[in-house]
């Protein structure tokens, strides 16, 4: 189901660090944005792959962690307002007769915007799928790598595979409303939150669920229906029955579609000109690690100088008839009005 | 210095090591076909391969970080590492790897 159109200037498809930062290029030059992200928080990258370890090469900041690099982009853009819509998957460009943009996600959040930006970086997080032939078959019927609706496991036979938070909380979710629950992972040892698994071993000692130390390397079934796995540990392979398998291995990245918004890709990468960062499709931008040129370095910094050609060209879709005006933030008052920056100072004395 | 590698397709390749690069890395400048998506920051578990079991005992013993790592890997055994946590010197000459499921 659509919903009506969302009106702004600039759609930035991807919040990674790149996608953060061209809000405050953007917003600097009186343009709004909204950013769409399959993620369920801002960061790409950063948030998901390394929220925990350091960055040493950000330009003055000699270093921060993965997150702090996001909580801090999200504190400079904060002036800007720019609107998020999380979970989603952009899945649609579409050019309108008045030269508008319509942008339209997987949940049926439909924009209408004048620029559009792919910062799509390396490509959409979506789950890892275990390297089973045929295991598409399974997906969405009895196949699960995520819970959007917990009532569907009621009084299933669940099996949950998986070290991690995603899938210690779920256990500890669904528990109460499954026939049968079973853990399984590689090794009798968890990376989740300690309180969830001491909660999951206290289950496993009730004998309310059942925890298994094994790898699964088949699924067995009949059409979409799982009726067993096949499992293998020390003692050797066997069959474990069961009908429906939820399988948490952490996230992945894949292009997505992207790949169909109409513009010239190079191996799974945006050709851009280096001095608007514009693709082959006018009007539509590609930054950060989504995009190519000669010389390109897949690295934050480039991301962020992306951002500001970007910003530039976009202006002219955005603001046409209007001068572009080249303003330092240090010394404008009229970029510091936007910032907010005396208000600060009021606050802070 | 050179590393035997066997791709996806079971065909073994005898690459050039260089000292100090990790195995991810002389795979992924080969040409070959590794996702490794961290690039090298045991953070995605893309590279992973499975050692020869002539050679697992001759190199250093995974982190608990690598270990770790290796759960959102698929079909992990006892020759399985993340190849950008093995690093190349004199005494990994010949050390012969096969990319796994997963990581292609
Ligand atoms: C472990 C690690 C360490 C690193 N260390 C450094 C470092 O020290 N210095 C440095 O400069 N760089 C480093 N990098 C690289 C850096 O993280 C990337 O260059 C940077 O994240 C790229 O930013 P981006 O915004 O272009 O893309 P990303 O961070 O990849 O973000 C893109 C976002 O777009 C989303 N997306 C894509 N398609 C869609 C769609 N259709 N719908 C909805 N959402 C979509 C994705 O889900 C993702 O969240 C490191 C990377 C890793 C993995
Ligand atoms: S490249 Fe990501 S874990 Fe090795």
């Amino acid at each position: 189901m659509t919903e009506a159109a969302q009106q702004t200037d600039v759609v930035i498809i991807g919040a990674g660090p790149t996608g953060l930062f061209a809000v405050f290029e953007l917003g600097l030059n009186d343009m709004k944005c909204h950013l769409i992200d399959i993620l369920d928080r801002p960061g790409g990258q950063c948030a998901e792959l390394y929220p925990e370890k350091p960055i040493y090469d950000i330009p003055a900041i000699p270093m921060c962690t993965g997150q702090e690099l996001t909580d801090r982009l999200m504190e400079q853009i904060k002036p800007f307002h720019p609107v998020f819509h999380l979970s989603q998957m952009a899945e649609k460009i579409e050019k309108q007769e008045d030269g508008s943009w319509n942008v339209t996600t997987d949940r049926g959040t439909l924009i209408n915007c004048k620029v559009v930006v792919v910062a799509a970086g390396g490509g959409s997080f979506v789950p890892k799928k275990p390297p089973i032939k045929g295991i598409e078959e399974y997906e969405g019927i009895s196949l699960f790598y995520a819970v959007k609706k917990m009532e569907q496991f009621r009084g299933k036979s669940v099996v949950i595979a998986g070290g991690g938070d995603s899938a210690l909380d779920w256990v500890v979710n669904l528990q109460p409303i499954v026939k049968e629950l079973t853990l399984i992972h590689r090794r009798d040892d968890f990376r989740a939150a300690p309180d969830t698994v001491a909660k999951m071993r206290a289950l496993v000692a009730e004998k309310k669920m059942t925890l298994k130390i094994a790898q699964i390397t088949s699924l067995k079934g009949q059409g979409s229906q799982i009726e067993a796995l096949k499992l293998k540990d020390e003692t050797g392979e066997y069959e474990y029955p069961c009908d429906t398998l939820l399988a948490f291995y952490g996230l992945t990245m894949k292009l997505g579609p992207v790949a169909t918004f109409g513009m010239e890709f190079q191996n799974e990468v945006i050709p851009v000109n280096t001095a608007t960062f514009e693709t082959s499709v006018p009007g539509v931008f590609a930054i950060g690690d989504i995009n190519t040129y000669p010389g390109k370095m897949k690295l934050i910094l480039s991301g962020f100088h992306e951002a500001a050609l970007m910003s530039k060209k976009a202006f002219e879709y955005v603001h046409p008839g209007r001068k572009y005006r080249f303003q330092y933030t240090t010394s404008s008052s009229d970029l510091q009005n936007k910032l907010g920056v005396e208000e600060k100072q009021e606050q802070a004395a | 210095m050179k590393i035997l590698v066997t791709d996806k397709d079971g065909k073994e390749h005898e690459l050039d090591a260089v000292t100090d690069w990790s195995v991810m890395e002389v795979i992924r400048d080969s040409g070959l076909e590794m996702l490794a998506q961290c690039g090298g920051s045991c953070a995605c578990a893309t590279c992973h391969v499975y050692v020869d079991p002539e050679w697992i005992e001759r190199i250093p013993e995974p982190t608990e970080e690598e270990i770790g790592m290796l759960d959102g890997a698929f079909n992990v055994n006892d020759q399985s590492r993340l190849s950008c946590q093995l690093f190349c010197s004199e005494a990994t000459n010949g050390l012969k790897v096969k990319i796994a499921p997963g990581s292609y």
